[in-house]
């Protein structure tokens, strides 16, 4: 898919909880790029002082022709798009990287979202759905309030819940939700780090296939900069061009 | 009608003095979706050795204050790779193809150079003394007179096309670097190469990047640029290729008044793919405005 520079306009915010907002974004000028789940997009924002880079952001939902966003406030160039007002035009390269993939003799499959890291789950659950499988998901956060998107994940599908509090759903991490006595053909993975290798152990352990979405830090998005670079099986590569999504056999994990 | 024509000696001409700099734009074909290639006066492609290099663990990139510290290490599939099997896919581009030959011994650069002479496809060679995030090599022949001139006296007899090499700003006068390789036949000069910087996460107490010290670059070293390269220009006879922190036709222009003939965009290339395109066009636009015919008229005018 053809990688395109385009300006967006934010449409539409709101707050979605856990220090994160969605933005419905408009491109202006262009028409809406075809995006494939778990891919991503990296956005310039220049209206945060010392900020130079990009950031890359994952693609949560593309819905009518609009680009969907949940941004969190995690430094500040995030604070800035989250504080950003509807009408503020942003420079947004995408689509980036390569997404979630689905081979045919799948059936059952598992999304394990773990806070802001839940956001390309719900377009891939989507598309999911589209191809006639129901996904099922698994999302953890520490505490009720950090649980993102629950709304929109249970149109689509079967809806686990932990938190670390207890505070709704499962006590607990992810990890020790009774869901995984079930059998899955794949398990899809978006999260922290630790939560990601945890749920790439279980998916080994149990013979299922895993992909997970990493997110080093990264500068050009295009796979020329060489600066998020992932040890693989075959060496160096890049999260932003061979990625984000891996399958777990492709990891040093 | 504006000449953007420039010559860096020994048969490289450029169509525009516009070039996007080693290490951030990859081989081109990464930035084919987002801007026209043949607009640019030429590409330099990534650090290439003579040997694959793996490169330096994550993380190999931190942005600090109006830049960037990076500490890639030089990761390529060696000479023979980039000639097999890249060069092929990127010679139909219509700009000039420059490759960025780097070391860790004089003899990886005269036999990596010895095979780029080979090449019809490559235009010139811009050699790499100046990398800080190898061990060996790199920027250690870089930052002695005597480092440098030894690199350019072997390569000279590998390489008969243009022979740019790249000067480090890690040094205490970059004047004498750059008089000792035009002594030994180097055709221009490039500078500056990135800044030994670092920083650390004070909440982990650890450095930001797996090497600790990285390469510093984008607009905040610009004025350090930029006054070395005046300061070179001055110095030698040479052309002198001008980069550091170049995000506009505006900080182009600055260095080309301070006496660059062309000049490199990198770190820009990040935050606008399509950038060096419109440097291209905002020099063109600059030179109508202040009427001048030939972008060479402006060289060297501080």
């Amino acid at each position: 898919m053809k990688k395109q520079l385009i300006d967006f306009e934010i449409e539409s915010r709101r707050e979605a909880g856990a220090g994160c907002v969605l933005l419905k974004m408009r491109p202006l000028g262009a028409e809406m790029p075809q995006c494939e789940p778990g891919q991503f997009v990296e956005i310039l924002v220049d209206d945060a002082s010392c900020t130079l880079l990009r950031r890359p952001i994952s693609i949560c939902d593309v819905v009518d022709d609009r680009l969907v966003l949940l941004v969190k406030d995690a430094g500040a160039a995030t604070h800035a798009l989250c504080e950003a007002s509807v009408g503020k035009k942003y420079s947004v390269l995408l689509p980036l990287g390569r997404g979630f993939w689905v081979d045919d003799n799948v059936k059952k499959v598992l999304l394990v979202g773990g806070g802001v890291g839940t956001a390309p789950l719900l377009y891939w659950g989507k598309a999911l759905t589209a191809r006639g499988i129901q996904p099922t998901f698994l999302i953890g956060a520490r505490k009720s309030a950090d649980l993102l998107l629950l709304d929109k994940l249970r149109e689509i599908g079967s809806l686990n819940l932990t938190t670390e509090d207890g505070s709704e759903g499962t006590k607990g991490m992810v990890t020790a939700h009774p869901v995984f006595k079930e059998d899955f053909d794949l398990i899809c993975c978006c999260g922290p780090l630790p939560m990601m290798k945890a749920i790439a152990a279980i998916a080994k352990e149990r013979g299922i296939q895993c992909q997970v979405s990493l997110e080093n830090k990264m500068a050009c998005g295009l796979g020329a900069c060489l600066c998020c670079v992932e040890d693989t099986t075959s060496g160096n590569r890049c999260v932003c061009q061979d990625g984000p999504v891996f399958n777990i056999n492709e990891l040093k994990w | 009608m504006v000449n953007l024509n420039v010559d860096l000696g020994r048969g490289l001409t450029l169509k525009n003095p516009v070039m996007t700099a080693s290490g951030t734009f990859g081989y081109g074909r990464e930035f084919e979706d987002l801007l026209d290639l043949g607009r640019l006066g030429g590409i330099i492609v990534k650090g290439t050795t003579l040997h694959p290099r793996e490169g330096n663990p994550y993380p190999r990139m931190a942005e600090t204050p109006s830049g960037m510290l990076n500490a890639v290490g030089l990761q390529n599939k060696g000479v023979d790779y980039f000639l097999s099997n890249i060069l092929p896919e990127i010679s139909h581009y219509d700009t000039r193809i420059l490759v960025n030959a780097s070391g860790s011994c004089l003899d990886d650069y005269v036999e990596v150079c010895r095979k780029l002479n080979e090449a019809q496809r490559v235009d010139a060679v811009e050699i790499n003394i100046s990398c800080p995030n190898v061990k060996q090599g790199g920027m250690a022949f870089g930052t002695t007179a005597a480092g440098a001139a030894s690199v350019v006296k072997a390569v000279r007899k590998a390489y008969s096309g243009c022979l740019i090499v790249k000067l480090s700003p890690n040094v205490t006068d970059i004047t004498e670097i750059a008089r000792a390789v035009e002594a030994e036949g180097a055709d221009a000069v490039s500078l500056v190469n990135t800044f030994l910087g670092m920083a650390i996460d004070v909440e982990r107490r650890k450095p930001l990047l797996s090497t600790v010290t990285g390469g510093l670059s984008g607009p905040c070293i610009r004025p350090i640029a930029v006054r070395m390269v005046w300061q070179v220009a001055k110095a030698v006879k040479i052309p002198v290729v001008g980069l550091g922190g170049i995000m506009s036709a505006n900080d182009a222009l600055e260095f080309i008044l301070a006496g660059a003939s062309a000049i490199q965009v990198g770190t820009a290339n990040f935050v606008d793919p399509s950038v060096s395109v419109k440097i291209v066009e905002g020099i063109e636009d600059y030179c109508c405005r202040h009427s001048v015919d030939n972008v060479t008229d402006l060289i060297g005018q501080i």
